[in-house]
This record gives C-alpha cells, sequence and structure tokens, in this order.
C-alpha cells in the first residue's frame, strides 16, 4: 500500500449525503416559491419533508465531512481511528 | 357466483421519476466508481484485495457486515412479509438474527479470528482436511454466483415493473459498475459501498415510516386501521393479531404464517439465523478481516444492534401498508401474492408494497433518493457475492486443489480476473432467470438448506475435539442429500396433483366485458370472446354434445365454460388470465385476472383444452407429506421450510457425532487455535470497561427481550 493517507470512508458519505441535501433541500424550497398543483402533490405535501429532510442531510453530511476530512492530520486520524473506526478499512 | 372487483390497473410504471431523482441515481454511479479508481492504488497485495488489508475497524466491520445482508431484496421482501403476516416478519431480524450474531461475536468469533482464515472453507480446511473444505468451497463459489445473477435479476425485473426501464440496460449497467468497482478495489471496495449503501438506505428510506405513522396518526392510529382492514385484506385470517409478535403462535392456524412457536424457535432462531449468521462467508468474511479481535467481536455486536433497528424501515412499512394503502372511496387496496391469477394484471402484488408507499410519501429528489437506495442495495449484493466468490474460489478451489504455490502477485491477479467473470458468470444466471424466472425461489430454498448443514459442520468442529474429518464429510454431504430430498418430499403427489382450473386468453384475443358499477367498485359479471385462442386447464368443456377436458378445436357454435369446478368433493372458482386481450367495444388494449366470471366463447374462438396431472410440483405443498415434516397438515410454507431446516441441523449433528465416534480424530497437536480448551485467548491489552464486548452483547440481549416484552 502507499504510505500517502488514505481518505476515511465517512467523508466520502459525509459528502453525497450533503450533496442529496442541498438538492432535496433546494427542490423543496423551489416547490416552496412554485408550488406544484394539488393533484401533482404527494400525501402529506404540506408537512414539506423534502424541505427539512434536505436540512437534516446537509447537518449530518457537513459533521460528517468536516470531522473527517482529508489533511485533518495522521495524529487526529490515529485518535478519531480509535475512537470511531473512521480512518480506513 | 362471487367475481372480484376489476380495479383500474395502469400500463403506465409505479413511480414515475423526474430529471431530479435521475440526477441523483446518476451522482450515486459516479460516486461508486470513483471511489473503485481511487482506491486501486491502495490495492497491491492479495491481503489487500481479499481481506481489505486485515484493517478495518470496528464500526466499519460492523456496518459493512449488516449492509452485506441488507439488500433490496431483504427491504422489498421483508416488506412485503410484513404486509402478509404482520408483525411476525420481525422474527426474522429478532428472532432469527440478533441472537445468533451475538453467538457469532462471543463464542465462534474468537476460533476464526485467531487462525487467521481468510473464509469459512479456509477454517474447514484447517479443522477437517480438503474434502470437506472443498466440498463447502466449491458449493459456495457456485452459489454466490447464483444468488448475485438473481439478485441482478430481480434488480431488472423491479426497476423495470417500478420505473419501466428497459432490463438488459439495468443488468449490464449495474453488472459492469460493480465489475470494475470490486475488480479495481476488492473487498476495500465493496466494503467502502456497502457502508455507503447503509447510509443512502437509511436516508432513503427512514421518511416512509415517519410520514406513515404521521398520516396513520400514530401507532395506535395505525394498529386500529390495520384491525379494521384485515378483514378486507387477508379473509383467510381476519381473526389474527397482525401486530403481536407471539401471541399467535399457539398453534399453526392461530397465525398468517401457519407456523408456531416450535418452528420459529428451533426452525428460525436456531437451525436457520445461527446457519447463515455463523457460517454464511458473506458475512462473515465481513468481521474477520477487523484489524483485531476485540473488533471483530465489537464490529458484530455492533451489527448486531444495527440489526435490530432494521424492523424500523421494514416491517414497519409492512404494516402500515395494511393501514395506509386505501383507495380513492377509502376502501382498503388488496395486494396480492406472486401466484394469484391477479398479480400484476389488476393488483398490485405484496412485494409491491414499499414502491407504493414510495410513491405516496415521497417527492422529487427524495423519491430519486428512494429508489438511488434500492439500486444500491442491490449493487452492494452483487458486490458482496462477487468478492466472496473472488476470495473462495482463488484460495479454497485454485490455490488448494489446482496451483498451490505461486506468488501472491499471481493470486492478486487471479482475484481480480475472478471478480470480472464471476460478474459475467452472474449476468448469465440473470439471462437464464428470464426463461426460468421461477428458479429463484427453488434456488433460495436450497441455499436456506446448504448453509444449515455447513453450521453443524463448524460448530461442532469448534466446540467438540472428537469431531473427526470423515464425520463431518459424512455428516455435511448427507445433510445436504436430506435437506434436499425433504424438498422433493413435500412437493411430490403420488396421487397426482390437479393445477387449479384455469381459462387463459392469448395476446390479441379480442373479448367484450359485462360489468357493473364504476371505478373501483367496478365488478365484471361475464366476458365474452369474441375471437383469438383460449387455453383451459382442468376445466371440463361441453362441445358437440361431448364432455371432456382435453383438445383443440375451433368452435362452430358459442359455448359457455363454467365459472366454477367440482374438484375432489370441493368447488373451486375458475381462474381467468387476460395479460394482453383487446376490447370489442373500444378497440382498445386491457388486462384482466378474475376468479369465478362466466366466460363466454363466440363461434370461431380457438379453444385449447388440456387435462393436467402432476406428480411434482415445486410450488405447491402435499398437506399429506408435509404433516411429517412440520407436525401439522395445516401448516403453511413457511412452517415447512423452516422444520425442513430444523430436521436437517438435527441429522447434520446426529451423523457427524455417530460417524466421529467410529473414526479417527485428528491429534491435539493439529487442533491448537481451533478447537475450544485448545484455543487460548491472545491478550488484547488493557479495555476499558466500555469497549468489554461481553458487556455490550449482554445489553444488546437485554435490549432484545425488552422489545419482544413490548411486542409480545
Amino acid at each position: 500500500m502507499p504510505d500517502e493517507e488514505q481518505i476515511p470512508i465517512w467523508f466520502f458519505i459525509g459528502g453525497i449525503l450533503v450533496v442529496y441535501g442541498v438538492l432535496i433541500l433546494g427542490w423543496g424550497i423551489y416547490e416552496l416559491i412554485s408550488p406544484p398543483p394539488p393533484e401533482a402533490r404527494v400525501a402529506l405535501y404540506e408537512l414539506r419533508a423534502d424541505i427539512w429532510w434536505g436540512a437534516v442531510m446537509i447537518a449530518f453530511g457537513s459533521f460528517y465531512c468536516l470531522r473527517f476530512r482529508p489533511g485533518r492530520g495522521s495524529a487526529a486520524s490515529a485518535s478519531s481511528s480509535e475512537s470511531t473506526g473512521a480512518a480506513q478499512p | 357466483m362471487s367475481s372480484f372487483a376489476l380495479f383500474a390497473a395502469s400500463r403506465a410504471p409505479l413511480i414515475s421519476m423526474g430529471r431530479l431523482d435521475v440526477l441523483i441515481i446518476v451522482i450515486y454511479f459516479v460516486v461508486v466508481l470513483g471511489i473503485g479508481f481511487y482506491l486501486k492504488k491502495y490495492v497491491s497485495t492479495g491481503d489487500d484485495f481479499f481481506m481489505a488489508g486485515r484493517k478495518m475497524t470496528a464500526w466499519i466491520a460492523g456496518l459493512s457486515f449488516i449492509s452485506a445482508n441488507l439488500s433490496s431484496l431483504e427491504t422489498m421482501g421483508w416488506s412485503a412479509m410484513a404486509y402478509q403476516y404482520g408483525m411476525l416478519g420481525a422474527h426474522a431480524y429478532w428472532s432469527g438474527a440478533i441472537p445468533a450474531i451475538l453467538f457469532l461475536a462471543i463464542v465462534m468469533m474468537p476460533f476464526y479470528y485467531i487462525c487467521r482464515t481468510h473464509s469459512v472453507p479456509g477454517y474447514l480446511k484447517l479443522r477437517y482436511g480438503t474434502s470437506t473444505s472443498s466440498l463447502a468451497g466449491i458449493s459456495f463459489a457456485m452459489l454466490t454466483i447464483l444468488v448475485s445473477g438473481a439478485s441482478m435479476f430481480a434488480m431488472a425485473k423491479i426497476l423495470h415493473l417500478l420505473l419501466g426501464w428497459n432490463m438488459n440496460v439495468s443488468i449490464w449497467v449495474a453488472s459492469l459498475t460493480v465489475a470494475l468497482y470490486v475488480s479495481l478495489g476488492g473487498l476495500v471496495s465493496a466494503v467502502f459501498n456497502e457502508v455507503l449503501q447503509y447510509f443512502l438506505i437509511w436516508f432513503g428510506s427512514l421518511l416512509i415510516p415517519i410520514l406513515g405513522l404521521i398520516d396513520a396518526g400514530g401507532w395506535s392510529g395505525m394498529v386500529e386501521k390495520i384491525q379494521r382492514n384485515v378483514p378486507v385484506i387477508h379473509p383467510t385470517v381476519a381473526a389474527a393479531n397482525f401486530t403481536s409478535l407471539w401471541r399467535n403462535l399457539g398453534s399453526f392456524e392461530a397465525n398468517p404464517m401457519g407456523i408456531d412457536w416450535f418452528g420459529i424457535i428451533f426452525g428460525l432462531g436456531l437451525a436457520v439465523g445461527f446457519g447463515y449468521w455463523c457460517t454464511d462467508f458473506l458475512q462473515v468474511q465481513r468481521v474477520i478481516v477487523a484489524k483485531d479481535l476485540r473488533s471483530a467481536q465489537n464490529g458484530t455486536i455492533i451489527g448486531a444492534v444495527l440489526k435490530m433497528l432494521v424492523p424500523i424501515i421494514v416491517t414497519l412499512p409492512g404494516l402500515l401498508g395494511l393501514a395506509v394503502l386505501v383507495h380513492s372511496d377509502g376502501s382498503p387496496m388488496v395486494l396480492v401474492s406472486e401466484a394469484d391469477p391477479r398479480a400484476n394484471i389488476t393488483h398490485h402484488t405484496y412485494n409491491d408494497v414499499l414502491p407504493l408507499l414510495m410513491g405516496k410519501y415521497l417527492g422529487p429528489g427524495l423519491l430519486g433518493l428512494g429508489v438511488t437506495a434500492m439500486i444500491a442495495g442491490f449493487m452492494s449484493g452483487m458486490a458482496g457475492n462477487a468478492s466472496a466468490f473472488a476470495t473462495v474460489w482463488t484460495y479454497d478451489v485454485y490455490r488448494t486443489l489446482i496451483r498451490r504455490n505461486a506468488s501472491d502477485e499471481h493470486y492478486l491477479w487471479m482475484g481480480r480476473w475472478c471478480s470480472l467473470v464471476g460478474i459475467l458468470m452472474s449476468v448469465g444466471t440473470a439471462y437464464a432467470l428470464f426463461y426460468f424466472s421461477n428458479i429463484l425461489e427453488f434456488l433460495l430454498v436450497l441455499i436456506f438448506f446448504f448453509i444449515v448443514p455447513l453450521f453443524g459442520v463448524v460448530i461442532l468442529g469448534m466446540l467438540w475435539k472428537r469431531a473427526t474429518p470423515t464425520g463431518a464429510f459424512v455428516g455435511f454431504l448427507t445433510a445436504i442429500i436430506v435437506s434436499m430430498s425433504m424438498w422433493f418430499f413435500v412437493h411430490t403427489f403420488p396421487e397426482g396433483h390437479r393445477p387449479h382450473p384455469s381459462v387463459s386468453l392469448d395476446s390479441g384475443a379480442v373479448a367484450r366485458v359485462e360489468k357493473t358499477g364504476e371505478g373501483d367498485a367496478e365488478v365484471i359479471q361475464r366476458l365474452i370472446v369474441e375471437s383469438g385462442t383460449v387455453r383451459t386447464v382442468n376445466v371440463p368443456v361441453e362441445a358437440g354434445g361431448v364432455s371432456r377436458t382435453s383438445g383443440e378445436t375451433t368452435l362452430a357454435e358459442t359455448l359457455a365454460l363454467p365459472s366454477s369446478v367440482i374438484e375432489n368433493g370441493r368447488s373451486a372458482e375458475v381462474r381467468l388470465l387476460a395479460p394482453d386481450v383487446v376490447l370489442a367495444d373500444t378497440n382498445q388494449p386491457d388486462k384482466f385476472g378474475l376468479e369465478g366470471v362466466p366466460v363466454t366463447l363466440a363461434p370461431g374462438v380457438r379453444l385449447v383444452a388440456s387435462d393436467v396431472v402432476q406428480k411434482f410440483n415445486p410450488a405447491e405443498f402435499n398437506t399429506a407429506h408435509t404433516k411429517y415434516i412440520a407436525r401439522s397438515e395445516k401448516a403453511k410454507p413457511v412452517a415447512v421450510n423452516l422444520y425442513s431446516a430444523a430436521w436437517t441441523l438435527l441429522i447434520c449433528v446426529t451423523v457427524i457425532v455417530g460417524v466421529s465416534l467410529f473414526t479417527e480424530p485428528k491429534p491435539e497437536s493439529e487442533l491448537h487455535n481451533l478447537v475450544i480448551g485448545l484455543t487460548p485467548i491472545p491478550d488484547a491489552g488493557p479495555c476499558p470497561w466500555y469497549k468489554d464486548p461481553r458487556l455490550w452483547a449482554t445489553l444488546v440481549l437485554i435490549a432484545l427481550v425488552a422489545l419482544n416484552w413490548i411486542f409480545w
């Protein structure tokens, strides 16, 4: 294996959750401004699940991205590996 | 005379997706391929490729362990089970998995880990020698290919039914993606994607039970609605309690699964649960590659906790399906089994319960996330099987039987090509299933019966040093043969089995429908076939003054087919299948699946009548035989399979013990680190109390008891 530090899997997970969260939240806000016709709405549309679920995904993903971002330092990485199993599979 | 309401059945896909949903799916494919290319540079030895460098930490091991099992077949299948059997579906998790996973963590993991094996057949080779190990290795390699192909076929079929996607495109895009990332990154890549998939499945699925419970008025509202709807949805078990785990298990006829507590505990909990979770290499591989024994044990226990939570996104949606899936007039939507004549014609099936809920609650973006989770589940299932195939083939078949002393580079090269070849063979299996689709269910049963004997062999090997190589081989082979024999026995009909009487209209037949009511209340009273070909099975036909059940003729005069037939002294309603007909009134295509509706054939219609009697039918159970396996004629298929598994384990253990007592055991010097009493547990250094696997296993066990108490 090369000596170069491997990017933790949690960073990839955080990244994809942030991207998905932004897309879903963005669409929710767009629908808030420009609502679809009633016949095109899903059940419980009024709860705006896409907005708060998108926000939850962004929050969750951001935490993982920041906590396990590449170049955080081998010491921090080793410590996080011990406590959360994050460094590498 | 009765007839079913004809519900409007659209030819459009079940779910319709927008551009945002497609974008979310595309992003997923880009990410998994990117991860595969990124990880390639970290895989330079056989240990990296097959065992992920043995560096996985507890959390990754645990997530991967559960994720390898949490495929889309599982989420869709067990949601369907919950719709069909109610809370009993949760037994697959709380009785069939958690005790076995804890046993694996505390009792079996030290042996797997300390002997530094790379696979379960690898352990068998060390413990018993080449014969048992090769039998397990070759069988397992074949099964991984078949299961991967079955997963691929199921994915393509489901994506076609749900989204209208072309099946060939689905199979090739998914398989090439999996082949690429597994051959590049090996087990590391498979594990990365499994962990990613786990998060996607939860984020893509958790909204359904949340929104469903809000819609149903909370748990009590859901229970009330289920009690109201069950008599309509499941009239044969209208009195059963669909929200309890154990209350209905006193007798076979008191619950929708047709099983009793004995079958759940010994068939599901002991034989199948322990067989699957403790010896299925696909699962065990995920945790034996952890960085140390404590991580392997804690990873397994983390897996148990995660598994205990899965009913939230699997069982609960199935129950919600009984409560909230209703027609516009408020009547419950009735889903049917795949074997029902109305399935996929006029009615959705049990397997559609999760996609129906997705379509009901998830808007743009969220729907794409849900579908991505489904695709990710299928693909990680394929990847898991491909990486397991590469390991078992390279180490347990190729290195053991074909080329013993090649270099590590050679085995790494073999592993990469095996992953590609394995996926291509899986594609071949998937295409074979296009033509023999009901092989799928038999295949699953055979796997079921292969894994159970394997557990008997492994557990005796670990716990009893007197178990001999001859005893293990004879016991393993005998148990496989006996389990298959039991399967043949319950599907054999010495007196002959007559399939249900049915009438089917060939594609392009022209028919006229007499009906009453409108919309959801529409009921077909009579079907008049004006032209085309009609095929009957076991329906007596009065033509030309002669009554017969077989023959081929073009009708010269009008013929009325009966709506019911007397079979074995009981009246059986004739099934009518018309998957692709043209309506005479409108000249529009339509489809029906009905029972007990009179059919009239006009002059000129071609009639092909058959009288079928079968001695063997793998889709039907002979109750005169099942009572010897499952103790009751009332036992349903699930119960028969679980009882068969319990018998298989008992026979396996009995034969191994019997033969071992009369054959030569291996000397103790060869059993170090393989058998209890001869395996010193290495000191893993000081361990704070909160990292002790036994503490966490006890807490999980207490939580399990509490869950069973709450949902008793």
